[in-house]
């Protein structure tokens, strides 16, 4: 039997800040690819620490539903699994190539892959994308459009930057949008100011953020001049500047999120079968909502 | 995953190792016959078709058998709670530190006892057993809040899928979040009718994460307690402070947080583990083994506060506002105020009264009027 733990942050202050977490472990769950499938959190239940003996199988694959490597994934989650014989080092990673290693969980005596960050996966490249077509209702979305990875970004910790590059790098390697630019709230550049990076009249924002919360809906969306005030919401795509931003919220509430889920387990040797088509077919375009045919697309 | 009966062939074949289950033994011997034993008879030298009448005879063990046998899951967590669910007989539970409850029910009281529903209590949960139609031994599982109990399931909200515990353990009856799944304010009005074993357990699991594994480690003696110092030494981060925590602020974080009315989770952690908490553990069916997140996360503020020195001051109030105060503090800490009636004004923490403790000893730093004493 195999067992996929979803390793994410989760809130005592705000009750949304698990859906995506739950949702992905859905799709997950749907295609009946693994025996078990288990949400755990550092702020919720179960937690970290009780999550694996809640589990039959033997075999446990835990792919931390984190941005980049750093504090939580090098430290907490490996300490609170009880990972014996951990160490950062067995990653053997600069800072966005963690992809998995096989360890012993000592409270339970089984055998636990523990995988990189979803954030650093190649295929999170494909969900950034995806998440830009999904806001602009465009499944064609780059001609004439400026694309922005927008990441937290700290001093403290330089892999939360790298994250954020390796995607905006790989993006604009794939020449479909005019420019692709990976912005910081904490860092330069900047995302507050977003249109001084681009050319392009539309510009998509894509924040790289595992869940929606303070920063991608209250943060981000003033700092952008998109709103005055986030309790006012904002218009998508809004004026500012003399360009159109389309601010698309977290990437980590898009459906295809489940696909990295299972590359990264995948990657660590979990047995799938065509669970990534079928996950691949589920989750294309999800979270589009219906499209009003008059709205103008993005580039247009 | 569905768990389907075992036919009248898989008998047979699991009468070629040997039989032999809550009461209901069946051997093959050596002469090619069956040996069919229960507590009340012992036939020998039955063949083929004697034995499918023998046991046409006693339906309640060949059903139990067929049940438990499509369950699986010998030793796991999953099987022992079901097994506890309709009050039989655990095979490997140890009695020491832990609330057996009721005695164990053998076939055929506890077939009988199934037509009729078992019920047990899980916190806040109530679960009811009975035997599903078609008279294969196939259970049926139904759960809802133990306030519920006597309400009519037509009164109830119903929900099918075990996913719904996570929507319905998320608020509390006043849309309050929930951080803490195992506090006392689970929501009421709902019933999940239908559940098979499985999904039971899912649901479960949703409700109140990770007690039944810890419940049954306790069971088998296997509970590893992580006490407050080991619990507060591993943290980092902005955690790392709470193991400056102060020994006796540990006993009025315990008294705080973890007694039964505010968290169903009975504490097995104590301050180490040669030295105790003076609040009580609780009464609950599920151990709490380690300070959990929310704990950990009080503590910082604590350990911060605690860091403080304290100071003697001065300030002018009558014995009534001294009392009052005493009051406001037991109204919040007992979350009363909601229940304070609007022109209840014998009560100190009513709100005109605190208003005007307000309007009078405040000052113009909106704070307490106080002066602190060299």
């Amino acid at each position: 039997m195999q067992a996929l733990v979803v390793a994410a942050h989760g809130s005592h202050l705000n009750p949304d800040a698990s859906d995506p977490t739950y949702a992905h472990a859905d799709t997950v769950r749907e295609t009946g690819a693994f025996d078990e499938v288990r949400e755990a959190f550092w702020k919720e239940e179960p937690h970290f620490r009780e999550v694996i003996r809640t589990l039959e199988s033997d075999e446990v694959f835990v792919v931390p539903l984190f941005i980049s490597e750093g504090y939580f994934t090098e430290q907490v989650i490996p300490r609170e699994l009880r990972l014996e014989d951990w160490d950062p080092e067995k990653w053997d990673s600069d800072g966005t190539d963690a992809s998995q290693v096989t360890l012993e969980a000592t409270d339970v005596g089984k055998t636990i892959h523990y995988c990189g960050p979803v954030g650093t996966h190649d295929a999170m490249t494909d969900v950034i994308v995806q998440r830009a077509e999904s806001v602009t209702e465009d499944p064609d979305v780059g001609d004439g459009v400026g694309l922005a990875v927008v990441g937290h970004g700290t001093e403290r910790n330089e892999n939360s930057a790298k994250a954020i590059e390796y995607h905006a790098d790989r993006i604009r390697e794939r020449e479909r949008f005019d420019e692709v630019k990976a912005l910081f709230m904490d860092e330069e550049p900047e995302v507050d100011d977003v249109t001084d990076f681009f050319e392009s009249d539309d510009v998509v924002v894509v924040p790289l953020f595992v869940a929606d919360g303070y920063h991608t809906q209250e943060d981000i969306p003033e700092d952008m001049g998109l709103t005055e005030d986030y309790r006012l919401g904002w218009d998508v795509p809004a004026e500012v500047d003399g360009h159109r931003i389309w601010y698309a919220g977290a990437v980590g509430t898009e459906g295809l999120m489940a696909d990295v889920l299972l590359e990264r387990a995948a990657d660590a040797g979990a047995e799938l079968g065509d669970a990534v088509e079928r996950v691949r077919a589920m989750t294309a375009g999800s979270d589009g909502a219906a499209t009003d045919e008059s709205e103008p697309k993005a580039g247009d | 995953m569905a768990d389907s009966l075992p036919d009248h062939e898989s008998l047979l074949a699991a009468a070629e190792e040997g039989v032999d289950f809550d009461g209901f033994v069946l051997e093959r011997t050596d002469d090619g016959t069956y040996a069919l034993e229960t507590p009340e008879a012992r036939e020998t030298t039955l063949e083929e078709g004697e034995l499918e009448r023998a046991l046409e005879s006693i339906p309640a063990f060949v059903s139990n058998w067929r049940y438990w046998d499509a369950i699986g899951g010998e030793g796991t967590a999953r099987r022992t709670f079901l097994r506890w669910c309709e009050r039989a007989p655990i095979a490997d539970a140890t009695t020491e530190g832990q609330t057996l409850g009721d005695e164990p029910l053998e076939v055929p009281e506890r077939h009988d006892a199934l037509e009729e529903g078992i019920v047990r209590e899980w916190g806040q949960l109530r679960i009811a057993v009975r035997l599903a139609d078609g008279g294969e031994g196939e259970r049926r599982y139904e759960l809802r809040h133990v306030d519920d109990a006597d309400r009519a399931r037509e009164e109830l909200e119903r929900r099918e899928d075990p996913r719904d515990a996570r929507e319905l353990s998320t608020y509390d009856e006043e849309g309050r979040y929930r951080p803490l799944k195992t506090a006392p304010t689970l929501r009421s009005g709902w019933v999940l009718p239908d559940l098979t074993g499985r999904a039971l357990v899912e649901a479960v699991d949703f409700f109140y994460p990770a007690t039944i594994a810890n419940w049954h480690r306790e069971r088998r003696g296997e509970l590893d307690v992580d006490h407050w110092l080991e619990t507060a030494e591993r943290q980092t981060g902005i955690y790392d402070v709470i193991d400056e925590l102060p020994r006796e602020a540990v006993d009025w974080m315990a008294e705080a947080c973890c007694v039964d009315s505010q968290c169903l989770r009975r504490r097995e952690w104590e301050y180490d583990d040669d030295d105790a908490l003076e609040a009580p553990g609780g009464d609950g069916p599920f151990p709490c083994r380690e300070p959990c997140s929310l704990v950990v996360a009080a503590a910082r503020k604590w350990a911060i506060l605690e860091s403080e020195a304290e100071r003697t001051y001065e300030l002018e109030l009558t014995t009534s506002e001294l009392n009052q105060l005493a009051e406001l503090i037991d109204a919040v800490a007992d979350g009363r105020t909601d229940e304070i009636r609007e022109a209840d004004v014998n009560d100190g923490a009513n709100r005109y009264r605190a208003r005007y403790l307000r309007a009078k000893r405040f000052d113009e730093n909106g704070g307490l009027e106080a002066t602190k004493r060299e």
